[in-house]
């Protein structure tokens, strides 16, 4: 509560561009919020460049990560972004094993407002858990992944950069590779890539391919899709690989992964159909060898540890976005 | 609602060739001296400063731009989502005597939030403060050290600088508006 | 003693005797004993009366499909709550499957529900009685002691019977009681972890789809194990256009095969579920717009003969959850009508359709043993429903008397309402505006 008198002036309010209190997903940005995101964490990467890496913008605020699925990374760069912006952060690991211990998510997210949340970082195995928790609760709700469904902040990480490499989306073509149906990294960027005006195409063994895309929809952004992977990367600005889990196989969805890698594996050869300065990008953890070829992964145009350095500025940005959209 | 123009294009040029008189008689060693405008208004003005310095000493000291959004008190009850601007000093602040720059004084806070975010980035020697105007009104114990007019105000006016470089024009404008009540 | 009833000046509708005009009712003694038309009098002046004008009157409704969760789940429903929710849809009979805990499959736990049912209830109960023991569909569950007990069908509803071998030999057992099969027609070995309809939505929301090709697939085997057995056939809850197809050529071909459809399939997309809407999660799922038309298609000509709510109540705390542990499931005996009259709104279901689908084509299946129903023929039971065609109202659930509030139309505006509910001459619902004079 400030004790302070504050006068404001007259002048038209301006509306503001953002318009969350929640981050769930990417479907619902508009170009322009995505815009603020980047322009936000370009401020903290010159914030992650100095020698003291912390300022105290979001001081007094307690974020609190609550990880249905073992994480290290995206809970360590949520983590990390709050304690740079001077946020206590702390953490609760829910195994599945509380789940079936008849204690519900909304009982647990009652307890973390009761605590003092501002903001709770949630990951769950369930597609639309954040979406329920944003129903009930009056913390701000950040996704760091649900199911099958959604990855926000990582779509927005890639996205950022992209935009560092390439500037303007506008006419890029951006393939993603591989398993398309479980990834939520994938539907985010699907929606993200298409709102700044990316054409994207999908290359993945049809068993892996979700229903329905490829036609105009209103609930759905329009994609490209090609199962042969040299026809796909055919001149593209963006490549994408997404991790392979290794249980399709048993679950019959795959023949085999020796067959996976044969048909689908992002080689040096085959990234030699893209354009020469097509980056390379991959939300981690890396299965290398399978999804991308060590050589690619490491190579010139791969992008993956910046990826990584990005994720710390883009989380700053948004935390520090929502923090101030945040109702007293 | 009333506006009145309190400084005018000749008024604001000869108080800012004054403050640089008084910015070289006071630091010595005119070498150290680092001049960081704060956003928005002060960045153009730290500018000014820099190139009437130039002319005086015949020495070219550098500029740096600050934002304090990430320092501020009340990120949660500003009205509009706060757009962090870069922060960009082109030298090490490390042995520096900082002329910090902004166009109106009011509470102090933006000041202590200023302060913060320079001794962040480094050990300067001193940070002094140059304000166009200082309206009174000071929640914190901060004075500035150069100040081009002291316009002593109500709280229900609004001081409004308009700059070149910003707003197409040179001016200081003294605004009363009717009370508005606290709006949080 | 209860005085006579006359219902007066409504507009009758009954498809059992193709009446549909403007007439008044008398209920003598739980009965219907007289029908005039016009402003014609009854023969005796010594009775209450219920004003109709502006009301439709027709046969009270009949589901074929409803889950009363009594004995087991009595948190989500009770046979008090359940059978006072169908009468404020207007249902004086219901069927009600045998998924409770213990199942239906013993003479026993039927004689539970039909009691419960006599004391607590006030609407006709049918029980439906489990095809397997334990609903496990491994052995055939005592048919015949479940007929002789008074089932009208038997079914194994919320699990497919999914061994054709255990199909075969029901459809073929039952012959000798002429009970109809009911199947839930889902392959479940493609459906594992399916949430909601398979298509663009589910892509989006990132859940596991049920295809239409699961519903289709046990259809289609169904209908060949009904043709090889000659036993008579129910499938729940009709959804897809390809299952429409299958029956529709079935019963060309002379297989006897009957087949519902609820009103929420035929009113709600799968869209419903944006949002992760655990109220729009129903199994089989709410499909798309083109299996909506193929449904109201085969409403009409007769290849779906009925609408059954398929009325599953659940908690608000079952509900309230990640969507795929959310149960499936869909509160609907007080919105049935009144989302069933869009159709009706919308000219793609006329009127006398719609009350024959609800009460003398059901009443077909069931036969007469338990008294002609969906009729309002003289001589027989006074199960009466008054609805107002264009009457709009807001879904409130907290006004509903199931405990089951679990519906994606909660809070939307409907054009078509109940209004009063009698059952065996009783008036077991009735809302204020209707006026009942006593003489």
């Amino acid at each position: 509560m400030r004790t302070t008198q504050q006068i404001k002036p007259m002048a038209p309010k301006p509306t503001s561009i953002w318009q969350h209190h929640h981050i769930l997903d990417v479907d619902d940005f508009t170009r322009e919020e995505i815009e603020l995101v980047f322009q936000t964490t370009q401020a903290m990467k010159e914030v992650l460049s100095r020698p003291i890496k912390r300022v105290p913008a979001l001081r007094g605020k307690t974020l609190i990560t609550l990880f249905y699925e073992p994480s290290t990374r995206t809970r360590l760069s949520f983590e990390l972004a709050a304690k740079n912006l001077g946020a206590d952060a702390a953490s609760l690991s829910a195994p599945a094993s509380s789940v079936a211990k008849g204690e519900s998510l909304i009982d647990t997210l009652s307890t973390l407002q009761a605590l003092g949340a501002d903001i709770v970082v949630m990951r769950h195995p369930q597609s639309g858990a954040p979406y329920i928790a944003a129903k009930y609760v009056e913390a701000s709700i950040v996704n760091a992944g649900d199911g099958w469904h959604a990855h926000p902040t990582q779509a927005l990480l890639d996205l950022y950069t992209i935009h560092e490499h390439k500037g303007n989306f506008k006419g890029l073509k951006a393939v993603l590779i591989g398993d398309i149906t479980h990834s939520r990294v994938a539907r985010s960027n699907i929606w993200g890539l298409t709102t700044m005006g990316a054409e994207v195409t999908l290359c993945c063994p049809p068993t892996l391919l979700p229903a329905g895309l490829g036609e105009q929809h209103h609930h759905f952004p329009l994609v490209s899709i090609e199962h042969d992977i040299e026809l796909a990367l055919d001149g593209a600005d963006v490549v994408m690989a997404l991790r392979l889990q290794l249980e399709r196989q048993q679950s019959g969805l795959l023949p085999s992964i020796r067959e996976y890698i044969q048909l689908y594996q992002l080689t040096e050869a085959r990234l030699a159909r893209a354009k020469p300065d097509a980056l390379v990008l991959h939300p981690g953890p890396v299965n290398e060898g399978i999804e991308i070829a060590s050589a690619v992964a490491h190579g010139p145009q791969s992008v993956i540890n910046e990826q990584v350095t990005n994720g710390v500025a883009v989380r700053m940005a948004l935390l520090y976005i929502l923090a101030g959209s945040q109702k007293q | 609602m009333s506006r009145k123009v309190i400084m005018t294009q000749d008024d604001i040029r000869r108080t800012l060739a004054r403050i640089a008189h008084e910015i070289i008689e006071r630091n010595k060693v005119i070498e150290h001296l680092l001049l960081v405008g704060m956003h928005t208004r002060g960045v153009p003005l730290a500018k000014r400063l820099a190139t009437d310095i130039e002319d005086f000493a015949k020495l070219k000291i550098p500029v740096g731009a600050l934002d304090i959004s990430l320092y501020r008190d009340d990120l949660s009850s500003l009205e509009l989502q706060p757009t962090v601007k870069s922060t960009d000093i082109p030298v090490s602040v490390d042995g520096k005597s900082i002329v910090l720059v902004d166009d109106v004084l009011y509470t102090g806070r933006s000041i202590r939030a200023a302060m913060d975010a320079l001794i962040d980035l480094g050990r300067p020697r001193s940070i002094q403060l140059a304000v166009l105007i200082d309206r009174g009104h000071r929640e914190l114990p901060i004075r500035a050290d150069y100040v081009g007019k002291n316009m002593p105000s109500s709280r229900h006016e609004e001081i409004q600088v308009k700059l070149q470089e910003s707003d197409g024009v040179d001016e200081v404008a003294i605004i009363s508006t009717p009370e508005v009540k606290e709006g949080q | 003693m209860i005085k006579p009833l006359l219902i007066k000046g409504g507009r009758i509708i009954d498809p059992s005797q193709q009446i549909d005009e403007v007439g008044s009712l008398l209920v003598t003694k739980g009965k219907i004993s007289w029908l005039g038309k016009g402003e014609a009098a009854p023969p005796q002046s010594d009775h209450d009366v219920l004003n109709a004008r502006g009301l439709m009157v027709c046969p009270g409704f009949v589901d074929l499909h409803c889950h009363l969760r009594q004995p087991g789940f009595e948190e989500k429903e009770t046979i008090a709550t359940g059978t006072r929710a169908a009468a404020r849809g207007g249902f004086t009979t219901i069927c009600c499957m045998p998924n409770t805990n213990p199942p239906l499959d013993n003479q026993t736990a039927v004689e539970y529900v039909k009691s419960k049912a006599a004391s607590e209830g006030v609407v006709r109960v049918l029980p439906i009685g489990c095809i397997s023991k334990g609903r496990k569909g491994k052995e055939l569950a005592e048919i015949g002691d479940l007929a002789a007990a008074g089932v009208v069908a038997f079914s194994d509803d919320g699990e497919p019977a999914l061994s054709s071998y255990i199909m075969r030999q029901a459809l073929d057992y039952s012959r000798a009681f002429d009970l109809p099969i009911t199947d839930h027609c889902e392959d479940t070995v493609l459906t594992e972890g399916g949430q909601m309809n398979e298509g663009i939505i589910s892509t989006k929301l990132g859940l596991r789809g049920l295809p239409n090709a699961a519903e289709d697939i046990i259809v289609a085997r169904d209908l060949a194990l009904a043709q090889l057995t000659g036993g008579r056939l129910h499938i729940a809850h009709t959804t897809t256009e390809g299952a429409v197809d299958l029956i529709r050529r079935a019963k060309e071909k002379g297989i006897r095969v009957t087949a519902e459809v609820t009103p929420h399939h035929l009113t709600l997309t799968e869209e419903r579920v944006i949002g992760y809407n655990t109220n729009a999660k129903v199994n089989p799922p709410l499909r798309t717009e083109q299996d909506i038309q193929a449904l109201i298609q085969g409403l009409n000509d007769n290849t779906i003969d009925i609408i059954a709510t398929d009325h599953a109540p659940h908690t608000e705390a079952d509900k309230l959850c990640e969507f795929a542990l959310a149960p499936f499931g869909i509160s609907g005996f007080e919105t049935a009508l009144g989302s069933l009259m869009s159709l009706v709104h919308d000219e793609q279901l006329t009127l006398v359709t719609l009350i024959a689908k609800l009460t003398h084509e059901p009443a077909k299946i069931l036969g007469n043993k338990y008294g002609r129903l969906g009729t309002l023929a003289i001589g027989t039971e006074a199960d009466v429903t008054l609805f107002d065609p264009a009457l709009e109202w807001v879904v409130d659930t907290r006004a509903f008397a199931s405990k089951g509030k679990n519906t994606p139309l909660a809070g939307e505006r409907l054009k078509g309402k109940v209004m009063a509910t009698i059952y065996q001459g009783k008036l077991v619902y009735k809302v204020d505006s209707v006026k009942l004079k006593e003489s």
